[in-house]
């Protein structure tokens, strides 16, 4: 492997200071399962690496009244293992225990899986679900960032060189929501996604009605994307067969899938309604059953 | 550019200090530093498990960590299985349900189904399968590899069984 610097600072402030000074040959280290892979293979060739897993803000995980904090460093296995997860967040627990094995999850970061910008990346379409918010920090202040805003293609995002995503903000659900997470391979795991659907629902007081609900896509599409018009269908209607269909058919009409070795086009198409309507089934059940 | 430096670890047990280049992986460190080449490198790029090792109590893939990460991490690979004496059960298990053809990859199970062990000290069939699938092995059809964890697991003690 091409050689480079190191550095692990323990403040926040000396990461943005040394990210901010490398002219862009900085990349930030999490739990380096894509990173470490794309240096060997000379996809990225960094001057420098920062190992981020010192700094105490890329680490916190905290449940509050609004909203939950999850560092951008934080490794799958801590988000899947917590029963706060399951409970208030449960799509992104359902991506965090199926992206690679369990070697890898002990590594990975939600954070980083969204900052590499695979279009197929698992988290993300979880994260457009729960309608997280990206805080980014830069040498110029910090700025937030609406999750379904930040990947501009495959493997490019918004962060300018310096930036560094610190935290995903998930606000809290309300009552009498539910969320999901599921994708398609061919296999039971150790697999990328073919077509990947987050969903996340809040029904009225009855259970019966769909209030609001956000439909988060992934491998559709240049980046994962937010089913802006299905998730609009979503609301006021009754959560029902029928409802879910109709998203899924909505969904369809959003995505721009590609043929490649996973799938081609025409089956990205079908399954993406088939997963919305079974996404959304999940998530309802999730929140009746709460 | 980037210099050599010293890191330690905890190592099986055993306080060991190293000299590596930032882009040497802990698994290039435990096989040509170390000597330590119990750790087998397949894939090198996270897919294939064989470079399993236990980084401060986590199963992680070596080849998609950086040596210089480790300083003060503790470490165990498979050489620190076993004692001078005695093969730890989950090898012994292996042993006697021929869970292996080539080996190269069971170091890499075997360390993998030691992290699983300790924290699901009774799997089902089905958890050894989802915990062991960041595992490949080309020759046996893992059948034999399952039989022999869930083996492991019933010859512990059930005293701290989650089901």
């Amino acid at each position: 492997m091409r050689n480079f610097d190191y550095a692990a600072p323990a403040t926040l402030a000396d990461t943005v200071k040394l990210l901010a000074g490398q002219n862009g040959r900085a990349r930030p280290l999490a739990g380096g399962t894509d990173l470490i892979d794309h240096v060997r293979t000379g996809r990225l060739a960094p001057d420098i690496v920062v190992d981020i897993k010192q700094v105490p803000e890329l680490n916190i995980f905290e449940f509050g009244p609004q909203s939950l904090r999850l560092g951008a460093a934080v490794p799958c296995w801590r988000v899947y293992g917590s029963d706060a997860i399951k409970a208030d967040y449960a799509a992104l627990a359902d991506a965090c225990m199926i992206i690679g094995g369990i070697q890898i999850q002990n590594r990975a970061s939600v954070g980083g899986n969204l900052c590499n910008s695979g279009p197929a990346a698992d988290s993300t379409p979880a994260l457009i679900a729960l309608g997280a918010v990206c805080v980014i920090a830069g040498a110029q202040g910090s700025r937030e960032v609406p999750v379904e805003q930040f990947c501009t293609g495959p493997g490019k995002n918004i962060l300018q060189p310096g930036e560094l995503l610190v935290e995903l903000r998930i606000p809290k659900p309300p009552a009498n929501s539910g969320s999901h997470y599921r994708r398609f391979i061919p296999r039971n795991e150790m697999d990328i996604a073919v077509v990947g659907v987050g969903a996340s629902v809040v029904l009225d007081a009855a259970k019966q009605t769909i209030v609001s609900g956000r439909i988060g896509l992934g491998a559709v599409a240049p980046t994962p994307l937010f089913a802006a018009a299905a998730s609009a269908a979503l609301a006021g209607k009754p959560a029902t067969e029928a409802t879910f269909r109709a998203a899924g058919e909505a969904a369809r009409q959003s995505i721009s899938p590609i043929d490649d070795m996973r799938g081609t086009r025409e089956f990205r198409l079908q399954l993406t309604g088939v997963l919305v309507e079974r996404v959304l089934t999940a998530a309802v059940e999730r929140a009746r059953s709460r | 550019m980037a210099t050599t430096r010293v890191v330690t670890a905890t190592i099986n047990g055993r306080e060991t200090s190293f000299l590596c280049e930032p882009r040497q992986t802990l698994l290039e460190v435990l096989r040509d530093v170390l000597d330590q080449t119990g750790t087998k490198e397949g894939c090198s790029n996270g897919n294939c498990g064989a470079c399993t090792v236990i980084l401060n109590g986590r199963s992680v893939v070596s080849c998609l960590v950086l040596a210089v990460e480790c300083q003060g991490a503790t470490i165990e690979t498979v050489e620190g299985l076993a004692t001078a004496d005695h093969l730890a059960p989950i090898q012994q298990a292996f042993l006697e349900n021929a869970a292996l053809q080539c080996g190269i990859c069971t170091p890499g199970f075997l360390v993998a189904a030691t992290a699983l062990l300790r924290e699901n000290p009774k799997p089902t069939e089905a958890d050894v399968r989802w915990h062991l699938a960041g595992n490949l092995c080309r020759c046996t059809g893992y059948d034999k590899i399952i039989r022999a964890v869930l083996d492991a697991a019933d010859r512990q003690p059930a005293a701290t069984s989650k089901t």
